[in-house]
């Protein structure tokens, strides 16, 4: 069946198998950003927007994004123009592997999306679907709160 | 085998070092080496000039005499005959021939390796005149003989050895530009905005997936297997058994060859000894094929009677789970398959008895550290293909790449050359990645079906079939006196390996040199024995054994304390080691082998422990949290830690680094960084060396076919060993540098400074970029690379240490324990980069509280892991964070590079223990079982009669 949706901003139009779950299809697609950690919605790492709002896409079937505006971690910002959460993860040392980032990172645009002023603990309720091994999350969540304050200015 | 040997410390050594590594090419003991007879030399004509360089396979004639003649040769002497030859250093800068920056002579002068001759005319001793003739040809022949003899000697005097020395201190500069300053990590742009740098983020065209059929039993011999079935599968490309494979032992555990760990370990078997153990290879067109290939194989399993409990694993009568003839340890060491009886070590330090005899106070006690597993978010996965010369690629999740290569060809018995293992941006190793257990099978898919393969591991497969932390049986007695004085202790471990050897030796061997040398005690003795079970396999996991130990002695220096009436923290300070002391436990327990001595050069966790009681409140909350009212109490605690930073004499890293012409530099790391930054830190260290930053560093890490050997991220070693490597390389670099520079300015190199990218000339008068100097190399005259390989191994390996403070909360009634505060200070010599060393103490301690608090398997009573899942087995998420406050004591070591010591396996050590001593302190309750669910502890807290109402 043919796919039609939204992926960071870019209109595709995709042909899948009805089964399919829609992490597969990203990183078939080339958004390799988009990370399989559990593949049972444990994890986060594969976290995307779906119209707003943070997915597991491991649990997602594509078939039920026809039409979607789908925004995955490339979306976010590039090397060259950042976002803000991505520079913050950066400076902060929020990053080690990395590999927990892209999910994480959707999961803080969201938080700041809907929450500009986040306190600690709404940052440590948001994201704790994005489980981290390497940081102990204390950094991730200092970077999160700067990215946010600079937002405000 | 032999039995254990019962005398003292080493029935695990190893054998000597050179014989080791010649391999069968022992050189005779130097006691019975004797200077070359004359042969060749003698029929040559007229010595030649130094100039003209002997003959290489010659070579072994001048060694042996500069051993026996000339003692002033001794690094060369010994090292020479006894190691591999290794490549000489690149030349040494140009010298700047003539004082103008274009020397007039165009033409490239050979400079002599020796200067002028000065073999001695080997003075004829007052020969008398009516010699006979014969006599006097002898004569002459000798005296031939003698003069070549003495010219080679002085010209091995003369010549560098092309075997690089190790430096054994790194000078401490004035002040750190690039070094100790939290620089951003080189790749974390890329990271962050989801560049495709791991292992699974590469498209090939006509990539079949594996999968790997799980044995459902514990325990049984495979009668007959048949996948035909299989094979009819549409897309569905091979099927493999163990019928198809060689059979070759071996071992999954990445460690220095050969390896401290048995060779139990068969790419396929016909006998299966854990749940999930290796049945059948599949390889389909798409991951459903192969999963449904998987379940058509049909199997017909002799179930044998498995082997779960540890305790009872070595009882006359148990079933044998490595009863196969070709099992075997590639080191002589202590190995008894035919017990379940994988490996053994014990040492002593004086005499126990004598020592709990002298005690006032003995105490005892049994703690069962659990299994774990690490839980990188990104699962092991392995692509392989076949390049364009048909060699075979394995781009891998590794910690350990160059073990990798080494262990894919062992076990498919092709040449190591025929493979080149990449390891790309990786997600998260903490050990279980020090481990080999994808590339054989690619190796084998892509090799049999020319195509490219990729397996990756599902979460659950992460849980059950890769690699886990051995669970321990723990007994420790120990005795003091009234005054705090440590008099004896002992330590009787049984470890579980689970059904294959990985690391069976040497992580019980950590957990008594990697914690023992921390207190002073007049007597020790120490007993590691692994066994086999048919449960899951153990292997490296951060911390090495110490994390195991270090909690059961950390709760007992608690107990002690308490029975002598001392603050736990007075007993601590009394008792631990300090700089300019030594453990004989250095010496004692090794890797395999005997350890190797040192004093403590650096030691911060006075300080530590100064600095964290004042964070944690320690005088004002100890003893009063349990006096509150109501069901919930409160509680703190602490402890100590050490670890290691590399394996002294064994390990070895490498690093090249060549300067381009903008003045960037690439440096080609052995090394791997699994997520640390690791790649960041070693350019940092660059950097400082040469005079740059850390970003002028173009790093790549890890390539078998590009980069120099490093053994890999695993025993703390990263930083301390292939920093040191990084430091000898760069300072070869910095060297041709200033003497490319000194020829262009026409200034001696003493004048010279490096600031920034640039050199200066005496008064600044004159300045030169790094881009204009590396141009002048490669363009302009005296043309050379800018470029120097350096590899590093170390002599000792300096404990960094730690102190842990917990506060925590016990409801009395519900048995539920919450961490409230935590606290960690960390002397890591000098953190290269501090923001990173932080993060490494704050992910390693939150893994360990939740090591400590709800990690956990859960078996069936056939072996079944019955959670393999983050639902059911708990690592801890943001929400579950206590409030967490890390700082580093800093300390110069000054054998490390820039002063540093490791900083990454350390800090996973401590919550357990000092969440359990708080949990004594607000309940009165020892805990030895951990994790300490709100089960358990209420469990426990009823048994006391504590349980709250």
């Amino acid at each position: 069946m043919k796919l039609t949706l939204t992926i960071n901003g870019k209109l595709r139009s995709i042909e899948i198998a009805p089964n399919v779950m829609l992490l597969d299809v990203l990183r078939a697609a080339g958004y390799k950003g988009v990370k399989k950690g559990c593949g049972e919605g444990s994890c986060g790492a594969c976290a995307v927007l779906i119209d707003g709002r943070p997915r597991n896409s491991c649990l997602t079937f594509a078939a039920q994004c026809e039409g979607s505006e789908v925004l995955t971690v490339e979306g976010l910002g590039t090397p060259e123009n950042p976002h803000p959460l991505q520079d913050a993860f950066v400076r902060h040392g929020a990053t080690q592997c990395g590999y927990c980032n892209p999910g994480s990172l959707i999961a803080a645009k969201s938080l700041l999306d809907h929450t500009p002023a986040p306190t600690w603990e709404d940052v440590k309720e948001a994201l704790d679907g994005n489980l981290c091994r390497c940081t102990g999350y204390v950094k991730r969540i200092e970077a999160v709160l700067d990215a946010a304050s600079l937002g405000k200015k | 085998m032999a039995k254990p040997e019962k005398s003292r410390t080493k029935p695990t050594a190893r054998p000597a070092r050179t014989s080791a590594l010649a391999k069968g090419k022992k050189p005779a003991p130097a006691a019975s080496r004797k200077p070359a007879p004359a042969k060749a030399p003698a029929k040559k004509a007229a010595p030649r000039p130094v100039a003209a360089k002997p003959a290489a396979a010659k070579r072994p004639v001048a060694k042996n005499l500069a051993a026996t003649k000339a003692p002033a040769t001794k690094p060369l002497a010994k090292k020479s005959v006894a190691r591999p030859a290794v490549p000489a250093r690149p030349a040494p800068a140009p010298k700047p021939a003539t004082p103008t920056a274009r020397p007039a002579s165009p033409v490239k002068k050979v400079a002599p390796k020796a200067a002028p001759k000065v073999a001695p005319k080997a003075a004829p001793k007052a020969a008398p005149a009516a010699k006979a003739p014969a006599l006097k040809v002898v004569e002459k022949v000798v005296e031939k003989v003698v003069e070549r003899v003495v010219e080679k000697v002085v010209e091995r005097v003369r010549e560098p050895s092309p075997i690089p020395q190790h430096p054994l201190t790194y000078e401490r500069p004035a002040k750190f530009e690039v070094v100790n300053h939290s620089r951003h990590k080189l790749d974390g742009l890329a990271l962050v905005t989801g560049a495709p740098k791991f292992t699974a983020d590469v498209d090939l065209p006509g990539l079949l997936h594996i999968k790997v059929l799980g044995s459902p039993h514990a325990h049984a011999k495979i009668l007959d297997i048949d996948p035909s079935e299989a094979i009819k599968i549409p897309g569905v490309v091979a099927v493999y058994t163990w019928k198809d494979v060689p059979r070759i032992a071996r071992t999954t555990a990445g460690q220095g060859y050969p390896e401290p760990s048995p060779y139990d370990t068969f790419l396929l078997d016909s006998k299966v000894r854990f749940v999930g153990d290796r049945v059948a290879i599949v390889a389909a067109e798409t991951p459903e094929a192969a999963a449904e290939a998987c379940r058509r194989i049909r199997v017909n399993y002799h179930v044998l009677e498995p082997v779960l409990d540890p305790a009872q694993a070595r009882r006359p009568g148990a079933p044998i789970i490595h009863d196969e003839p070709d099992c075997r340890a590639p080191l002589p060491i202590f190995f008894d398959p035919k017990h379940n009886h994988c490996a053994h070590v014990d040492t002593k330090v004086g005499d126990v008895e004598k020592g709990f005899r002298e005690a006032d106070v003995v105490r005892e006690r049994t703690y069962y550290p659990h299994y774990a597993q690490h839980c990188p978010i990104e699962p092991h996965v392995c692509v392989s293909y076949l390049d364009e010369n048909d060699r075979l690629v394995l781009r891998t999740s590794t910690q350990v790449p160059f073990h990798a290569r080494r262990i894919t060809a062992q076990t498919l018995g092709i040449p190591l050359r025929k493979i080149r293992v990449i390891k790309p941006r990786i997600g998260g190793g903490f050990g279980t990645k020090q481990e080999v257990l994808l590339e054989d099978v690619c190796a084998l898919v892509t090799l049999r079906t020319r195509r490219p393969a990729k397996w990756e591991l599902t979460r659950a497969e992460e849980f059950i079939s890769a690699r886990t932390r051995h669970p321990m049986i723990v007994t420790i007695k120990a005795g003091v006196k009234k005054d705090g004085t440590m008099t004896a202790l002992s330590m009787k471990i049984t470890s579980n390996t689970g059904a294959y050897g990985s690391h069976a030796l040497t992580v019980v061997s950590n957990c008594g040199s990697k914690v023992l040398p921390l207190y002073k005690i007049g007597h020790i003795e120490f007993v590691g024995d692994t066994v086999y079970t048919n449960l899951p396999v153990a292997g490296a996991y951060r911390g090495y054994g110490a994390t195991q130990a270090a909690y059961a002695v950390e709760c007992m220096v608690d107990e002690l304390a308490e029975a002598i009436g001392m603050d736990p923290i007075t007993f601590r300070q009394k008792n631990h080691i300090r700089e300019g002391e030594t453990s004989p436990i250095f010496k004692a327990l090794g890797e395999g082998r005997e350890g190797v001595s040192m004093v403590i050069k650096s030691c911060g966790l006075a300080q530590c422990i100064e600095k964290g009681m004042q964070e944690i409140g320690w005088a004002a909350k100890r003893g009063r949290g349990r006096l509150a009212a109501g069901p919930v109490k409160r509680g703190v605690g602490m402890c100590c830690l050490m670890q290691g930073s590399s394996i002294p004499e064994i390990d070895m890293g490498s690093v090249f680094i060549k300067m381009n012409e903008d003045g960037s530099f690439n440096m080609l790391l052995g090394a791997t960084d699994l997520g640390t930054g690791s790649d960041t830190i070693l350019a940092q260290i660059a950097a400082e060396t040469l005079g740059c930053q850390h970003d002028d560093m173009l790093v790549y890490s890890s390539d078998t076919d590009f980069t120099p050997f490093d053994v890999g991220a695993y025993a703390s070693s990263t930083t301390y060993l292939s920093g040191g490597a990084v430091i000898n390389a760069a300072k070869q670099v910095r060297a041709q540098i200033l003497a490319v520079a000194a020829s262009m300015m026409n200034e001696p190199v003493e004048n010279l400074v490096i600031e920034n990218r640039i050199v200066y000339g005496k008064g600044r008068k004159n300045k030169l970029t790094f881009s204009q100097i590396c141009n002048f190399a490669l363009y302009e005259f005296h043309q050379f690379q800018i470029g120097a390989i350096g590899s590093h191994v170390t002599h000792a390996s300096p404990p960094p240490f730690s102190a842990h403070f917990a506060e925590v909360e016990v409801d009395t009634e519900t048995g539920q324990v919450k961490v409230l505060k935590y606290v960690a200070g960390v002397d890591c010599g000098t953190a290269i980069n501090p923001q990173l060393a932080d993060g490494q103490t704050q992910g390693g301690l939150l893994n360990g509280i939740s090591f400590a608090l709800t990690e956990e398997y859960h078996f069936d009573d056939k072996g079944r892991m019955l959670n393999p899942n983050f639902k059911h087995y708990k690592i801890f998420g943001t929400a579950d964070l206590p409030e967490i406050k890390t700082f580093l004591v800093p300390t110069y070591e000054p054998t490390g590079p820039y002063g540093a010591k490791s900083v990454s396996e350390i800090c996973i050590n401590g919550p357990m223990p000092a969440i359990a001593n708080a949990i004594y302190d607000a309940v009165g309750v020892r805990l030895t079982k951990p994790p300490f669910t709100a089960e358990k502890v209420l469990a426990a807290l009823k048994e006391a009669g504590k349980r709250g109402r």
